[in-house]
């Protein structure tokens, strides 16, 4: 096996990280997106990512799922440096839910089958059931569906693969109040199932209420990373950032 | 002969296009110059490939020449396609690979079953008609998947994430790209003989050919630019796969095109 886990050695890192950042770069033509973050994400609850946007917090998501890679510098999960990852492994542990509903052409189970492409009736209805949607919606159309149960849906079909991790970006942008709020507490809940959730959102309010660990990111640096409930005592610039919002 | 157009003939029929300017110059379409442009250059470029296919058919020229004719087509085909469809990465390469597959298969089914002897005259024209529709066809295929996996990027992307490998992620809008390029072929066969009379069977006829001995011709010449697409979209589209993603299964930045 090739992917054994090196061994941690830097000692900035928390030995029960689930991500670990390392001096990270990301540009792309020619402009720095993330400039030398070093970050650490704990093991379980909800981790949230804010800052502005253009801030670089999606690129430091999809670092996670190696939907991009950085120009330099280190991503570990669970202390195994993902640049030496098979990416199809890693995209099946860090499962990802998009800014906008992304369901596939046919119906929910199709999309569900292409996660899973062996699970069995229960198994999908288990998967639907853990984001609140009922059996009946297994048969109904993509196209059907209004914006929040079609992001719900894109969640079973995120966790009908069992991943680690799942990775929300911006996942409520285009949602309503209603929605948005059923879809924050499907995310709690998934998190208080042993399985870590990163909530990627410029929407500092929310953050507060949903995570209970924060990486505040203003342009493309890490200012602050902490619990929730430490937040008072961040640095001048996430000060203003919170006066701000 | 029935298909002999003379000189005076041919300078005769010019007056068509003369209609044709007069029409642009009575409603002021400013097309005149380039009309008679391109009434002028197709002329003088069906002249200079007459004299040379001329040269090459003549059955006292080696058919060497005849291959050769075929690789400096494929190499303009090729060229053109990069041209037409700048956005997808590395294309005159493939479209090399592609037409020479389309080639290899077609040619071995035509000539290793004795279906046209293997002599310059029926090589090169049929190699003609193949790089010709093949190279359109490779166009239409490479622009429509680069544009469907740029517009889908989104999509695509929620197929990578979930673990799928960039080939699994691409093959819906690779299909759809296919079969894109393939319907208007499909379709110009089922209309033949009802709407159209194909250039082949026309030539045939004009010279003199019995009709049914033409379609014979005709409908294995269909036959050949039907699989000769088939070839080429398929290479050109798979292969091209290979370039929009990474080894590590991402989509490479995809640019809009350069609209002229």
């Amino acid at each position: 096996m090739t992917s054994q886990s090196p061994e941690p050695t830097a000692d900035s890192r928390q030995p029960s990280a689930l991500y670990d950042f390392e001096n990270v770069i990301v540009s792309r033509n020619g402009t720095t997106i993330l400039n030398g973050v070093t970050a650490s994400v704990p093991r379980a609850g909800v981790t949230g990512i804010v800052g502005p946007s253009g801030s670089g917090k999606t690129t430091l998501l999809r670092l996670c799922n190696r939907l991009e890679v950085p120009a330099s510098g280190t991503v570990r999960f669970r202390g195994a440096d993902v640049a030496a990852m098979d990416p199809l492994e890693l995209r099946r542990r860090a499962g990802m839910v998009f800014q906008r509903p992304t369901l596939f052409p046919g119906t929910v189970r199709d999309n569900l089958l292409v996660a899973a492409p062996g699970a069995g009736q229960a198994q999908l209805e288990h998967a639907l059931e853990r984001t609140e949607l009922d059996a009946a919606f297994l048969d109904r159309t993509a196209d059907d569906l209004s914006g929040g149960e079609a992001q719900r849906a894109c969640v079973a079909r995120t966790l009908i693969a069992d991943p680690e991790v799942v990775l929300f970006d911006e996942a409520t942008s285009s949602l309503d109040a209603a929605p948005k709020t059923r879809l924050e507490q499907t995310a709690r809940q998934i998190a208080t199932e042993e399985m870590a959730v990163l909530w990627v959102t410029h929407d500092l309010a929310q953050a507060q209420r949903l995570a209970d660990y924060l990486l505040v990111i203003l342009d493309g640096a890490v200012e602050f990373s902490g619990p929730t409930t430490g937040l008072a005592d961040a640095n001048g610039k996430v000060q203003e950032f919170l006066d701000a919002g | 002969m029935p298909g002999d157009v003379s000189y005076i003939g041919l300078a005769v029929s010019f007056v068509l296009v003369l209609v044709a300017l007069g029409l642009s110059l009575a409603q002021r379409l400013g097309i005149e110059r380039s009309m008679l442009w391109a009434a002028l250059r197709g002329l003088v470029q069906l002249l200079a490939v007459g004299f040379a296919l001329g040269l090459i058919i003549d059955p006292e020229t080696p058919l060497f020449w005849s291959w050769l004719w075929i690789v400096v087509m494929i190499a303009i085909a090729a060229d053109t396609v990069g041209r037409r469809a700048p956005e997808a990465p590395g294309i005159r390469g493939i479209a090399v690979v592609a037409l020479a597959a389309a080639a290899a298969v077609t040619h071995g089914v035509l000539f290793g079953f004795g279906i046209f002897p293997l002599e310059a005259r029926a090589l090169v024209p049929l190699s003609g008609m193949l790089v010709g529709n093949s190279m359109i066809a490779a166009v239409l295929v490479s622009r429509r998947l680069v544009e469907e996996l740029r517009d889908k990027r989104l999509e695509v992307e929620a197929r990578l994430a979930l673990g799928l490998p960039s080939l699994d992620a691409a093959r819906p809008y690779l299909r759809s790209s296919i079969r894109t390029a393939l319907i208007p072929r499909i379709e110009g066969v089922k209309a033949v003989g009802l709407i159209s009379l194909p250039g082949a069977m026309t030539g045939l006829i004009l010279a003199g050919v019995d009709p049914v001995d033409a379609v014979r011709v005709q409908a294995a010449v269909m036959y050949l630019i039907l699989g000769a697409t088939a070839t080429t979209t398929a290479v050109v589209a798979f292969a091209l796969v290979r370039k929009l993603f990474t080894s590590d299964h991402r989509l490479v930045e995809l640019a809009r095109p350069l609209e002229g």
